[in-house]
């Protein structure tokens, strides 16, 4: 009986909901038998608050009233369908198909260097067609016309460039390639002239404490490179330059897409110099001869459908270069350095060879029913091989490498608070011998990251991450990073960060070019667990604002930027005294603090200006005092002018640039203790570089360029100290503050299908 | 007996047939025509609660959501756009929501889409 009571309730139940007065009906795709239902068509009165969305099976039921009688259905990718419906009554609709459109792509003119307003972090973005300004011709190179990197000559043998950022050299930075820590260990010194600039899709710049995701290396900033992707590249690329002092190169890309989702692209660069240049007549080559080749096979998988994406690179690299005197020949004259005496006769000269393997897969997984949820694996090797020798000093150094980092993206209740998570696990096997001192080890880490981040576009948006690192030599030890943005009104960005780095300095991979004088090497033993020293720790605190402004109706922006890096631990190389080098853990205060301010205008149509102004305080508590840093300028000025004609229909142009930069006096490492005639004075004297270069684009297959470096003709008239007596005291190529080479020009060509 | 587990069984059907998605993805039209409605509108949808994503396409006009049906609905959505002054196919925005919005945002009188013109602030 009591069944019978609920089966009646229920039916009463139902009876009465289906005796209100609704609409009821089903959605589907087309008419006819094959028809499939649509679930999630809106469903709704005309100018009501009145709407439901079909279930699964593509059915609804929406209450109908007096006042309603137009029913609306509307289905993504379907035309609307609107029904006059003037009783409750059952439906079946089949929706049209709404004729695809034409694919409308809106395009606004990017600006070569993008800043961002919204990011809490200081990025700026440069893309290829910024790269191109300065044709040459590897990532050490591009960074000619940015201002927020200061490309400088590292030594007076090989004139390899090495950057700065915030007054800091490049192993104060992170540099990465599509994320994955590149420039490092054994490739700190010629790592950046290991990528060809044609590969180089894009390259962001972070100021300042970067993100906790790729590791706790960061300390002034992080630079990542963006290759060029087999899917979106040329399908074939040849580049070819020449200049003057017998440099060649020859990139050529090679892209095919093998599937719709599967594509491949083989990546072939050679350089090579074997002109002997010795302008300032000192029996020393101004630049050193050598070759490269360099051989990348990248393959992309991408299936937009199912979420997935894959990279998959294999490179090789055989790198070669000779320095020294002019007349060395390396069959012949190589010294021995266990050869105690020496005649005098002997030859001074130098090889550094690097073969390089390396190898990384990507992969990345979007869930395809929510698109800000993400899963990310990267796992590189790279195996790299440097045989060297510097005069009788002998430097060879392996260094294996495996780095992998597991990633995960996802929200926290929306998508205004994002976070990232994931794991991170390193392995440094470095094989290292200095002349006959072996440094080998070996290093693990093994850390775990978490970062939140606030972003809604309006105000306020701020990342603030955590990570703990286990490293056999570093410890366990936290790097905490913290950015915000704050809008106070239309077009500004005020922007504060600070973040702590941590890093076991390679000491004589970084500071290589001290080989190449008489100087001896002395390592402060402390007991530390690198070296015998201990790790390097830094702070580090930056504001930034930049403001958008129109004026006279053309776009422009200004930024000021302010940081601070404070050490805790680091590993000071002191060269005061001319006779050596010495390493040793700072005790005191060393601080980096960095002031800048850039315009950025267009004072005519498609004539840009660009400028910046740049003061550095970087001083260090030496063992002989609180001093600047040596060679480097504190005061920087930079600008750099382009003008492009209008393009015509088949792409072509002219494009024109030209790059000034003026250097400060720099502090030049004390000299006193050196002979009369090896002595330096206490600074350098400031001059002034510039840059210039044409493009002719015929069309969008075809362009020349023609340019020169250094067009006053700016030369330091002794890099090389002692040059006359190599094997002598006072022998010593590590001083260098301005180009060793003069004026120089060069020309090439850019050919794309 | 029967009976019991049949209307077990239509229940049973019935709740499936209601489950409700935890991240149901929608899609519908909503008027404007910038960056900057666009910035309008999606912040409107992310702050009906449950929304957890929402991403408007200036030249098709489509807001993307995906929301947590348990927590909120399609009408709820709307109701937060319109009232943000962006009319939706079924609900169109009172006149003094629609002055609100920035003189360059006016897409009833210009429908055109100028996300080039006029940029995120």
């Amino acid at each position: 009986m009591k069944k019978y009571i609920i089966i009646v309730l229920i039916a009463l139940v139902s009876g009465h909901v289906s005796s209100q007065e609704k609409v009821e009906g089903v959605v589907l795709d087309s008419e006819g038998a094959n028809a499939l239902s649509l679930s999630g068509a809106n469903v709704y009165w005309q100018d009501s608050q009145t709407g439901v969305v079909t279930d699964f099976d593509g059915k609804f039921s929406i209450p109908f009233k007096k006042e309603f009688n137009r029913l609306i259905i509307s289905y993504v990718g379907f035309e609307s369908d609107t029904l006059t419906v003037n009783e409750p009554k059952t439906l079946r609709i089949s929706l049209k198909p709404s004729n695809e459109l034409d694919e409308v792509v809106v395009q606004q003119e990017r600006d070569n260097i993008q800043k961002t307003y919204f990011s809490p972090q200081n990025v700026i973005t440069v893309n290829s067609a910024e790269l191109l300004k300065a044709a040459c011709c590897n990532l050490a190179e591009s960074f000619e016309t940015n201002p927020s990197i200061d490309v400088n000559l590292s030594d007076g043998l090989t004139g390899t460039k090495q950057i700065q950022m915030l007054g800091l050299t490049s192993p104060y930075l992170l540099i990465t390639q599509e994320n994955i820590p590149m420039v490092r260990g054994a490739s700190q010194a010629y790592g950046l002239t290991f990528t060809p600039g044609t590969w180089i899709e894009s390259i962001q710049i972070t100021k300042g404490a970067g993100s906790v995701v790729n590791g706790y290396e960061s300390i002034s900033g992080q630079i990542n490179t963006e290759l060029v992707k087999p899917l979106t590249d040329n399908e074939v690329f040849v580049n070819g330059y020449a200049n003057q002092n017998g440099r060649y190169e020859l990139n050529s890309h090679f892209n095919r897409k093998l599937t719709e989702k599967l594509s491949t692209g083989l990546y072939l660069h050679g350089n090579t110099r074997t002109q002997k240049e010795d302008n300032n007549e000192d029996g020393f080559l101004d630049a050193p001869l050598g070759e490269q080749i360099n051989v990348m096979n990248r393959w992309q998988y991408q299936d937009a459908e199912k979420g997935w994406v894959s990279f998959f690179n294999v490179r090789f690299l055989n790198d070669e270069k000779q320095v020294g005197q002019v007349d060395f020949n390396p069959d012949t004259d190589r010294v021995d350095g266990t050869n105690g005496s020496l005649s005098g006769a002997e030859v001074w000269g130098s090889e550094i060879n690097t073969r390089r393997f390396d190898t990384s897969l990507k992969l990345g997984y979007v869930f395809p029913e929510l698109p800000f949820q993400s899963l990310g694996f990267q796992t590189s090797y790279s195996l790299h091989k440097q045989d060297s020798y510097f005069g009788f000093r002998t430097y060879d150094i392996n260094h294996e490498s495996i780095y992998s980092n597991l990633l995960f993206n996802s929200i926290i209740g929306d998508t205004r608070n994002k976070f990232k998570t994931g794991i991170t696990f390193a392995y440094d096997g470095y094989n290292e011998m200095v002349t006959a001192i072996d440094y080998s080890r070996d290093d693990t880490s093994v850390g775990a990251f978490f970062e939140y981040s606030y972003e809604n576009l309006e105000k306020v948006s701020l990342t603030a991450g955590l990570r703990v690192d286990n490293h056999n030599r570093l410890g366990t030890f936290v790097t905490p990073r913290f950015h915000i943005r704050y809008t106070p009104w239309e077009k500004g960005s005020l922007r504060g960060s600070f973040g702590r780095g941590k890093r076991a300095a390679n000491i004589f991979a970084e500071n290589q070019q001290l080989f190449a004088s008489a100087r001896t090497i002395n390592i402060d033993v402390a007991g530390g667990s690198v070296y015998g020293l201990e790790p390097e720790d830094a702070w580090n605190y930056g504001v930034s604002f930049l403001q958008g402004f129109n004026f006279l109706n053309r776009k422009g922006d200004i930024s000021l930027d302010y940081y601070i890096t404070d050490f805790e631990d680091q590993v000071v190389v002191d060269w005061e005294n001319s006779q050596e080098v010495s390493f040793y853990n700072l005790e005191g205060k060393s601080s980096a603090k960095s002031f800048q301010v850039e315009v950025n205008y267009e004072l005519l149509t498609r004539l840009n200006f660009r400028t910046s102004y740049k003061f550095y305080d970087v001083s260090t508590d030496y063992k002989s005092g609180n001093l600047q840093k040596p060679l480097l300028a504190q005061h920087r000025f930079f600008a750099n002018l382009g003008y492009e004609t209008k393009t015509k229909d088949n792409g072509a142009q002219w494009k024109f640039d030209y790059t000034l930069h003026t250097l400060g006096e720099m502090r030049l490492p004390d000299t006193s203790s050196n002979e009369a005639a090896y002595q330096l004075g206490e600074y350098s004297s400031p001059y002034s570089l510039m840059n210039a270069q044409i493009t002719k684009v015929f069309s969008d297959k075809f362009e020349v360029y023609v340019g020169g470096e250094n067009l006053t003709n700016e030369q330091q008239n002794n890099p090389v100290l002692g040059a006359n007596e190599p094997f002598g005291p006072n022998f010593d190529t590590s001083i260098v503050y301005a180009p060793i080479m003069g004026r120089m020009f060069y020309g090439g060509f850019r050919f794309k299908i | 007996m029967k009976t019991t587990i049949l209307s077990m069984a239509m229940m049973l059907i019935a709740v499936v047939a209601y489950a409700q998605d935890k991240n149901k993805k929608m899609t519908f039209d909503v008027n404007g025509k910038c960056a900057m409605c666009k910035e309008r509108i999606e912040e409107a949808a992310l702050n009906v609660k449950g929304v957890k994503y929402a991403n408007w396409d200036i030249p098709t006009h489509q807001l993307a959501v995906i929301m947590d049906e348990r927590k909120t609905d399609a009408m709820k959505i709307k109701t937060a756009i319109v009232n943000v002054g962006h009319d939706t196919k079924e609900l169109k925005a009172t006149d003094e929501a629609y002055n609100n919005v920035h003189p360059c945002c006016k897409y009833r009188e210009d429908n055109s889409d100028d996300g080039n013109h006029h940029e995120n602030k």
